[in-house]
C-alpha cells in the first residue's frame, strides 16, 4: 500500500488475484484465469480474457494485452484489447492501439495510438424466451449488455 | 469550487494579460517551458464553436471515418468522436514537440530533428485520415518545422477532408494563453485555460491563408477568446 500514490488506487483486496511484484521481470506469455495485478515488468503477451488486468503505478508492460477489463496506472507499450472496458488513469502512459467497448481516460494520462470502440454484439435471441426470473449472474458475456462492467468488482 | 473574488474574472482576461494575482508561468525559457497538463486553472467555459460546427457538419451522417486529434486524449473528445462511430487517433502533439526539441523549442530548423519529430508525431500513411483536429498547436513551431508539419498533414489526410486549427487573433504578443479544448457537442466547446506560453510565430489572416495556400480553401471564425477558428479544406 505504501507504494501507491495517495488516494489513487485501492487494490480492492487483491485476494484471489495473481500479482507480479515490482521487483519481478517476466519475458514471455502470461495467460491467467484470475485477475492479475502487474507492478513489475512484463515483455511479451498478457491474456486474461475473462478477467481484470491492472498495471500498477510501477508496472511497465511491453506487450500485447487482452483482458476483459484493463486498468492502467503505470505504462503499457503495445496494443490493448479490453472486451469490457479500459481505464487509463492520471499519470499512466499507454502507447498502442486500443480496441474496447468502453474507455475512461483521466486528465493527465498520456495516450498515443488509435481507439476503436467495439460495441459488444447484442446477445443472440434465444430460440426460447429467456426466463427473467433466473438471470445468469456470472457470465462474462453479460458485459455485452450495457450494464456497468465494474459492478462485479466493486462488490468485492 | 468557488473561486476567490480576484480570480473570478480571470477567464475573461485578454490573452497575454493575466489577471490580478494570477500564478502565470512567464515561460522565459522558451516556447515549450510550460507543458499542457490536466492542471486546473480558472473554471472551464463552454462556448459555441462555429469551427467545430463546420468540421462536424462536413462529416455529418457518416460513420467509420478516421479522425486524428493532435490535442492529446481527453475523455470528452474520445467519447464524442467514437460515439459518432468514428475511429480516433490521438497524438499529444505538444508533448512530443517538447520531448523532441526540449523546453526551449530550440533547433526546430534542424532537418534531422524535424524528421525525427515527424516520425514521432505524424508517422502515418498517405491519406489515412478523414479529418484532423489540429487545435492551437501550430503557433509553437518555427517556420521550417511548420512547413514540414503542414506538408505532412497534407500528405496524411484524404483530399476533400478538413482540418480545424486555432490561431490567436492578436499577432503581436510575446506570450499567449494556451487552452485545452474539449468537445461538448457538434457546435460547442469547453475551453480551459492552461499556462502562458511563448509562441514561435503568430499569424494574421493573410499569413494563415498563405500557410494553407496549397489547400483547397480556408475559412475563419473569430471567437470570444480572440482566437481564430480556421477550417481548412484539403
Amino acid at each position: 500500500m505504501s507504494s501507491m500514490p495517495q488516494g489513487r488506487f485501492e487494490p480492492e483486496g487483491r485476494g484471489g488475484s495473481a500479482a507480479v511484484g515490482k521487483a519481478v521481470k517476466i519475458t514471455g506469455q502470461i495467460h491467467t484465469k484470475e485477475d492479475l495485478y502487474v507492478d513489475g515488468e512484463v515483455e511479451g503477451t498478457i491474456e486474461a480474457m475473462e478477467h481484470k488486468l491492472t498495471i500498477g503505478p510501477n508496472g511497465t508492460v511491453k506487450a500485447t494485452v487482452r483482458a476483459r477489463e484493463v486498468v492502467v496506472l503505470g505504462s503499457i507499450a503495445g496494443n490493448v484489447e479490453a472486451t469490457d472496458r479500459l481505464e487509463i488513469r492520471k499519470d499512466a502512459k499507454l502507447v498502442g492501439d486500443i480496441k474496447t467497448a468502453r474507455i475512461i481516460i483521466e486528465d493527465g494520462a498520456y495516450f498515443k495510438g488509435s481507439i476503436d470502440i467495439v460495441k459488444p454484439e447484442p446477445a443472440r435471441a434465444p430460440s426460447k424466451p429467456s426466463n427473467p426470473a433466473n438471470p445468469s449472474s456470472g457470465a462474462a458475456h453479460a458485459t455485452a449488455a450495457p450494464v456497468p462492467a465494474g459492478t462485479a468488482d466493486a462488490k468485492r | 469550487m468557488l473561486l476567490p473574488e480576484p480570480l473570478k474574472g480571470l477567464f475573461k482576461s485578454r490573452s497575454g494579460q493575466p489577471g490580478n494575482g494570477t500564478p502565470q508561468r512567464a515561460n522565459p525559457g522558451g516556447a515549450m517551458a510550460g507543458l499542457r497538463s490536466g492542471a486546473s486553472g480558472p473554471a472551464p467555459a463552454i462556448r459555441p464553436s462555429r469551427g467545430l460546427e463546420q468540421f462536424f457538419g462536413y462529416i455529418r451522417g457518416q460513420s467509420g471515418l478516421t479522425i486524428l486529434d493532435l490535442g492529446g486524449a481527453t475523455q470528452k473528445n474520445v467519447s464524442f468522436i467514437t460515439d459518432l462511430g468514428h475511429r480516433l487517433y490521438s497524438e499529444d502533439f505538444l508533448r512530443i514537440l517538447h520531448e523532441s526539441f526540449g523546453p526551449d523549442g530550440e533547433d526546430q530548423s534542424n532537418p534531422g530533428r524535424i524528421e525525427y519529430f515527424l516520425k514521432q508525431a505524424l508517422d502515418y500513411p498517405e491519406a489515412q485520415f478523414d479529418g484532423v483536429l489540429v487545435w492551437d498547436v501550430l503557433e509553437y513551431l518555427s517556420p521550417a518545422l511548420l512547413t514540414a508539419v503542414i506538408e505532412r498533414l497534407q500528405h496524411i489526410v484524404r483530399p476533400k477532408s478538413y482540418l480545424l486549427a486555432f490561431f490567436h487573433a492578436d499577432d503581436k504578443q510575446d506570450l499567449v494563453q494556451t487552452y485545452t479544448f474539449r468537445i461538448e457537442g457538434v457546435s460547442a466547446l469547453e475551453v480551459s485555460q492552461q499556462e502562458m506560453r511563448r509562441p514561435m510565430q503568430l499569424f494574421n489572416n493573410r499569413s494563415v491563408e498563405k500557410l494553407f495556400g496549397r489547400f483547397d480553401s480556408v475559412k475563419f471564425f473569430l471567437t470570444r477568446e480572440r482566437l481564430r477558428e480556421v477550417i481548412v479544406k484539403v
